[in-house]
C-alpha cells in the first residue's frame, strides 16, 4: 500500500512538472501579445510599454520567465496584469463564489442520478425507463445556453425569480434571511442548469452499469437462494455496481475549477470560469498559467483520490 | 445392442440443419433495426447529411440559389413565412421562394439560408474534428495496448532529446547550440548503427551496457501523455488555443480534434490489451504473420466497436462545441454562418425575435440527440453485455 | 396413480424463447419425476433444453424472452408454476435448492463466504447470530473445506476452484433443503475434483436424505451416482429408466449414439464414432422426430409424425416408436 502510494505520488509530481512546462509554451508560443505589452494599445506609451517589459521579465529568453513565474507562484507574489491585483486572491475570491454553485449542483447531480439510474435499470424497458432514457438524451443534446435561455424566458415569465447576477442589485444592509434567501433565488437557475447534464450522463451511466451486473451469475444465485428482490438489487447488484462510481467521485474534484463559462457568462455569475474566460481574451498570462496549474493540482489529486479508494472499496484487489 | 457395435447403418446420410445462415453484417443489421430510437436517429442524421450537401451547392458562390448574406436592412427582423415587402426592394434582394421561410434576422439576412450555410460546417466541424482525434487515439492507443511492454532505452530517449531540443533550438534562433545538439545526436546514431553487429557476439562493455537499461515502457510513457493531456480541463483548452489562433474553420476543427483523442486511446488501448492475450493472436503470430498485419488486419477489427460508438458520440459534442464557442465569440468568423453563430446572435433580441433562437437550437437539438441516439443503438448492439439474453 | 414417494414431479413443460423473427422451443414437453432420497441425472448436450428446466423449477428463467407456454410443477401438492413470486421466495434455497456451473462467476465477489452462506439461513429460518457462525463452520466441515474459520472471512476470488463449489455447496445445504438441484457442478472444474465432488454429492445424500437432480453432459457422472436417468435432446426427454437399465440396454438411438461414443480399451485401433449431423437450432427443428436427420435408424414416418414413448417396462421408456417395433429381435 505504502509503495503504492509513493510510487504514484512521484508519477504525478512529474506530471505536474511537465504539465507546467507544456501550458507555460502553449501560452507564450502562441501569436498574440498581452494587451498591456502590445505596442499597438493606445493607453500605453512607449516607456510604459518598456517598464511593463521589464518589471515581468518579458524580454528574458523563455526559460528564464519560466523560473521566475512558478517562483512568484509558489510564493504567491503572482500578479495580475490587468489590474496590478495579487492572482492568489482573485482566485481565491472568485473560487468563493464559485464554490456554492459547485456544491449545490454536484449535490444534486449525484443524489438525483443514481435513484433514477437504478430503477431505469429494474425496470428495463418499463415506461418509467424509457421516459428516463428519452429525458436523458434530450438533456444531453440541447446545446447548453439554448436550454439557459428557454429556462430564463419561461421561469422569468412566470416565476418571476431573480436571474441574473449573484444578488439583487443594492439589497446592501437587508437582514440575514432575506439575503440568504435572495442567494437561493439567484443560485437556483445555474445550479440546475449545471445539474441537468450531469444528472442525464451520470443516471445513464448508472443504469448501464446497473443493468451488466443484473446480468451476472451472482445475482441468480442470490434469487435461487430465495432472497426477496430488494436484497438482490440493492444488497448484491448495486453494490457491484457502484465500484467504478466511488472512483469517480474522486475526479468531481476538477470540477471545482472547470466552472461552466457558459453558464456563468449567461447569468452574469462572476466565478471562475468567466475570470479565465476575460484572462484568456486580455492575454492576462499570469492567471491563465495560475488557473491552469490550479486545475493540473486538482485533477491529479482527484485522480489519487479515486486510485485510493479504488483499492479500498473492491476486495478483488489488494496491494 | 451392446456398447460395441457401432449403429451406423450403411448409406447414411445426414440432412442439412435448418437454420438460416446469416452474415455478421446482417445479424447486425437485424438487431440495430429493433431499437426504433435507433433507426429514427439514423434516419435523421441521412436527412441532416442530405440538407448539408444540397444546402452548401444552393448557398455556394456569388449568385446562389438561397443567398445568406445578403444584407436588406429594411427587412430586419422579420418573423417566419412573413412575405417581403416588395416596393422596398431591388429585384435580386427578394427572396426565393417569394417569402421568409425561418424569417431574417437583425441585419434582414434570410435565416433559411443561413442555416443552409451553417448545416455544412456544422457537419464538416464533427467529421473533420472527430476524424482527427479517432485517429490519433487509434494511433496511440493501439501502440500502447500492442507494444505496451516494449521498453525504451536510456539511449533511445537521449537521443529523442537531442533532436527535439535541437531542432527546437534552432526553430528560437539559438543556432549554435542547436546545430551542435544535433550533431552530437546524429554522431551517436551513425555510430549505434555500424558498431550493432560488432557488440552482438561480445559481451557488451559495461559503459556501453549502460545505456541499454530500460527506462520507461511505452504504455506507461503514452498513458502519463494522456494524463498530462487530460489534466487541462477540456473547454478551457480549447478556448485558449482558439482564442490565441487566428479564428478560421480549420483552426476550430483542428484543434477540437486534437484535444478530444484521450478517450478514444483509452478504448483502444484496453481492447488491444484484452486481445492480446487472445489465441488468436498468438496463432498469428505462430504463422509468422508480422506485427503491422496483426494490428491491422486482425486486431483492429475487433476492437472497431468502442470507437465506432464514442466517434458518433463524439460527432455530437462537436458540434455542440462549436455551437459553444460561436456563443462566446470564438466561432467561425462573420459573415459565414453556423449554426452556433445564429443563435449567439439572436441571444440579444430573445423576446422580440424568439425564432432566431429558437430554431438553430431546436435544430442543433435534434441533430445532436439524432447522433446521440445512433450512437447509443449502436453501443446497445456492439455490446454483448448489455444484450437481452437469447 | 398418486405415489407418495414423489417428491418433485415436472409435467409436460414447454418453455419458449421469443426474439423478434423467432421462437427458440427450448423446452418442448419434458416430464420427469424426483423421488425421496434418490439421484436422478438428467443428461444431454449443450442446447438441449436442461437447464432451462432445471430453472423453471424455481422460477429463474428471464421472462422477456422466455415464456412457461404450458405445463405444471408439482412439488409437496402445490403446482410450483402458480406460485406468486413471494411464495416461491419461501421455497427457493429453503425447501429447493440450486448449485450452479460456474463457482467463481456465481459467487459475489464483493462480500465474504460467510456473509453469503449465513444469508439464506438469516431469511428463512429465525437463528440468532452466535449460532449462526457455529452452523457455518459446521456447513464448511460438512463439505470438507479444511480451516473453516479462516475460510468463512475469505472472498471468493481467494478460494480455488474446488474450494468454491464446496461453498456453492455448503450454500445449498444451509437451509436443509428437500432437493437439490446441481447443473453441472463439475464441468469447470479438475477431474480429480470433480471425483471429490461427486463423493461429497453421495455422502451428502446418505447423510441428510434429500433428493438430487444432476444435470450433465458426462455419462461418466452419471454412472457413478445416478439412481434413474432421463436423456434429453433438443427439448424433450428421449429416453428414461434405472441408470443400469440405460446403461446395459439403451432404446433409443440416441442414447446409444452417446454410449457408442465413449472411448473404451475394446474400441483399440479403430476409429472413434460419432454421432453424425449437428443438434438443431431450437427455433428451426426438423418436423416430426428431431433426431431423425441424425438416426441411422429412420423410416419415412419419422419425419412426419412426432414420436410418442414406448413402455419397455420397469420404468424404462424410449421414444422410439422404430426401435420398438424391432425389440423382438434384439434382446
Amino acid at each position: 500500500m505504502v509503495s503504492f502510494i509513493g510510487r504514484s505520488f512521484v508519477q504525478k509530481i512529474i506530471t505536474l512538472f511537465f504539465v507546467s512546462i507544456v501550458s507555460f509554451l502553449i501560452i507564450h508560443l502562441a501569436p498574440g501579445k498581452p494587451s498591456q505589452v502590445d505596442p499597438m494599445n493606445p493607453k500605453f506609451t512607449p516607456e510604459v510599454v518598456e517598464r511593463f517589459r521589464k518589471e515581468f521579465h518579458l524580454d528574458k529568453p523563455l526559460y528564464v520567465q519560466y523560473v521566475y513565474f512558478y517562483q512568484d507562484l509558489f510564493t504567491g507574489k503572482t500578479v495580475s496584469w490587468k489590474d496590478n491585483q495579487s492572482v492568489l486572491k482573485k482566485i481565491w475570491e472568485r473560487f468563493l463564489n464559485s464554490l456554492p454553485l459547485f456544491i449545490v449542483g454536484t449535490l444534486i447531480t449525484w443524489t438525483l442520478s443514481f435513484p433514477v439510474g437504478i430503477r431505469s435499470a429494474i425496470s428495463r424497458e418499463g415506461l418509467y425507463d424509457r421516459t428516463a432514457t428519452f429525458l436523458s438524451y434530450l438533456l444531453i443534446s440541447i446545446p447548453g445556453f439554448f436550454f439557459a435561455y428557454v429556462l430564463i424566458i419561461f421561469v422569468v415569465t412566470r416565476f418571476h425569480v431573480p436571474v441574473i447576477g449573484m444578488e439583487t442589485f443594492g439589497i446592501g444592509d437587508a437582514s440575514t434571511p432575506f439575503i440568504l434567501m435572495d442567494r437561493i433565488w439567484h443560485m437556483l437557475l445555474p445550479s440546475l442548469l449545471g445539474a441537468s447534464g450531469g444528472i442525464a450522463v451520470l443516471s445513464r451511466y448508472v443504469r448501464s452499469q446497473m443493468l451488466e451486473v443484473e446480468g451476472q451469475d451472482y445475482i441468480r444465485t442470490a434469487r435461487a437462494k430465495g432472497l426477496p428482490p430488494e436484497q438482490v438489487h440493492y444488497k448484491h447488484a448495486l453494490r457491484n455496481a457502484l465500484l467504478p462510481f466511488v472512483t469517480m467521485f474522486g475526479l468531481i474534484l476538477p470540477g471545482l475549477i472547470g466552472g461552466s463559462v457558459i453558464i456563468e457568462s449567461i447569468f452574469s455569475w462572476p466565478g471562475m470560469g468567466r475570470m479565465a474566460y476575460e484572462a484568456i481574451l486580455a492575454r492576462d498570462y499570469p492567471i491563465i498559467l495560475t488557473v491552469n496549474f490550479v486545475s493540473a493540482v486538482l485533477v491529479l489529486i482527484g485522480t489519487f483520490i479515486s486510485d485510493l479508494l479504488y483499492l479500498i472499496v473492491d476486495p478483488r484487489i489488494r496491494l | 445392442m451392446t456398447l460395441n457395435e457401432t449403429p451406423v447403418a450403411k448409406n447414411f446420410h445426414v440432412q442439412e440443419p435448418l437454420a438460416p445462415k446469416r452474415t455478421r453484417m446482417e445479424e447486425f443489421w437485424r438487431l440495430f433495426r429493433q431499437n426504433r430510437l435507433a433507426i429514427m436517429g439514423l434516419f435523421i442524421f441521412i436527412l441532416f447529411f442530405c440538407c448539408a450537401i444540397t444546402g452548401l451547392f444552393l448557398t455556394w458562390g456569388s449568385k446562389p440559389v438561397f443567398d445568406p448574406s445578403l444584407v436588406r436592412l429594411e427587412e430586419k427582423l422579420r418573423p417566419p413565412f412573413s412575405k417581403p415587402n416588395l416596393d422596398l426592394l431591388e429585384p435580386d434582394q427578394v427572396p426565393t421562394l417569394n417569402f421568409y421561410l425561418m424569417g431574417t434576422d437583425d441585419l434582414g439576412r434570410d435565416v433559411f439560408s443561413r442555416m443552409l450555410q451553417g448545416a455544412w460546417v456544422s457537419l464538416t466541424v464533427g467529421f473533420v474534428a472527430v476524424g482527427i482525434s479517432v485517429l490519433i487515439g487509434i494511433f496511440m492507443g493501439g501502440i500502447a495496448g500492442y507494444f505496451g511492454q516494449h521498453y525504451f532505452k536510456i539511449d533511445q530517449i537521449l537521443w529523442t532529446l537531442f533532436l527535439v531540443s535541437g531542432t527546437g533550438l534552432i526553430f528560437l534562433g539559438v543556432t549554435r547550440l542547436g546545430t551542435a545538439l544535433l550533431l552530437l545526436c546524429l554522431a551517436y546514431i551513425v555510430y549505434a548503427v555500424l558498431t550493432r553487429h560488432r557488440f552482438r557476439e561480445k559481451a557488451t562493455p559495461k559503459r556501453r551496457s549502460m545505456f541499454h537499461i530500460n527506462a520507461v515502457s511505452v504504455d506507461t510513457l503514452i498513458m502519463r501523455i494522456v494524463d498530462i493531456m487530460l489534466c487541462f480541463p477540456s473547454f478551457f483548452l480549447i478556448l485558449t488555443v482558439v482564442a490565441i489562433l487566428p479564428a478560421s474553420i480549420y483552426n476550430i476543427m483542428i484543434v477540437i480534434g486534437l484535444t478530444s483523442w484521450m478517450g478514444t486511446t483509452r478504448f483502444v488501448r484496453a481492447e488491444f490489451l484484452s486481445l492480446r492475450e487472445q489465441d488468436f493472436v498468438a496463432a498469428a503470430k505462430a504463422l509468422g504473420i508480422g506485427n503491422l498485419r496483426i494490428i491491422f488486419r486482425h486486431m483492429m477489427p475487433n476492437s472497431v466497436a468502442p470507437v465506432l460508438v464514442s466517434a458518433t458520440i463524439g460527432i455530437a459534442s462537436a458540434i455542440l462545441t462549436e455551437a459553444g464557442l460561436s456563443f462566446l465569440g470564438f466561432g467561425v468568423p462573420p459573415p459565414h454562418a453556423t449554426w452556433g453563430n445564429i443563435l449567439s446572435d439572436g441571444k440579444n433580441f430573445i423576446f422580440d425575435a424568439p425564432w432566431l433562437t429558437f430554431i438553430p437550437g431546436i435544430t442543433i437539438l435534434i441533430v445532436v440527440l439524432s447522433f446521440n441516439l445512433f450512437g447509443e443503438g449502436l453501443r446497445d448492439v456492439l455490446n454483448p453485455k448489455l444484450r437481452e439474453r437469447h | 396413480m398418486t405415489d407418495n414417494n414423489i417428491l418433485l414431479s415436472v409435467q409436460d413443460l414447454k418453455v419458449y424463447f421469443r426474439s423478434a423473427d423467432a421462437c427458440a422451443r427450448a423446452v418442448d414437453g419434458v416430464s420427469f419425476d424426483v423421488r425421496k432420497k434418490e439421484t436422478v441425472c438428467i443428461v444431454g448436450e449443450s442446447g438441449c433444453g436442461k437447464t432451462v428446466s432445471a430453472l423453471s423449477i424455481l422460477g429463474l428463467v428471464a421472462t422477456p424472452p422466455g415464456e412457461i407456454i404450458d405445463g405444471r410443477i408439482v412439488f409437496a401438492g402445490q403446482n410450483l408454476l402458480e406460485l406468486g413470486e413471494k411464495e416461491m421466495q419461501k421455497i427457493r434455497g429453503n425447501h429447493i435448492a440450486m448449485v450452479f456451473q460456474e463457482p467463481l462467476t456465481s459467487l459475489n465477489p464483493v462480500f465474504t463466504i460467510e456473509d453469503q452462506i449465513s444469508e439464506a439461513v438469516r431469511i428463512h429460518k429465525k437463528v440468532e447470530t452466535e449460532s449462526l457462525h457455529e452452523k457455518c463452520i459446521q456447513l464448511l466441515k460438512d463439505v470438507g473445506i479444511s480451516d473453516p474459520e479462516q475460510r468463512l472471512e475469505d472472498y471468493p476470488h481467494q478460494l480455488s476452484g474446488g474450494q468454491r463449489q464446496r461453498v456453492m455447496i455448503a450454500m445449498a445445504l444451509a437451509c436443509d433443503p428437500d432437493l437439490i438441484i446441481a447443473d453441472e457442478p463439475t464441468t469447470a472444474l479438475d477431474v480429480t475434483v470433480q471425483a471429490q465432488i461427486l463423493e461429497l454429492f453421495g455422502a451428502i445424500q446418505t447423510k441428510q436424505s434429500m433428493s438430487i437432480v444432476y444435470i450433465t453432459h458426462d455419462l461418466g457422472v452419471v454412472a457413478a451416482i445416478a439412481d434413474r436417468v432421463y436423456v434429453m435432446y433438443a427439448g424433450m426427454i428421449t429416453e428414461q429408466g434405472n441408470a443400469e437399465h440405460i446403461f446395459r440396454n439403451a432404446r433409443h438411438p440416441y442414447t446409444q449414439g452417446l454410449l457408442a461414443s465413449l472411448p473404451s480399451l475394446s474400441k483399440r485401433g479403430k476409429r472413434l464414432y460419432s454421432i453424425p449431423g449437428a443438434v438443431p437450432d431450437p427455433a428451426y427443428k426438423p418436423a416430426g422426430c428431431p433426431f431423425h436427420p441424425r438416426c441411422p435408424h429412420k423410416a419415412p414416418s419419422c419425419h412426419t409424425e412426432y414420436p410418442n414413448m414406448c413402455d419397455y417396462g420397469q420404468g424404462h421408456l424410449a421414444r422410439c416408436p422404430i426401435l420398438f417395433q424391432d425389440k423382438g429381435r434384439h434382446i
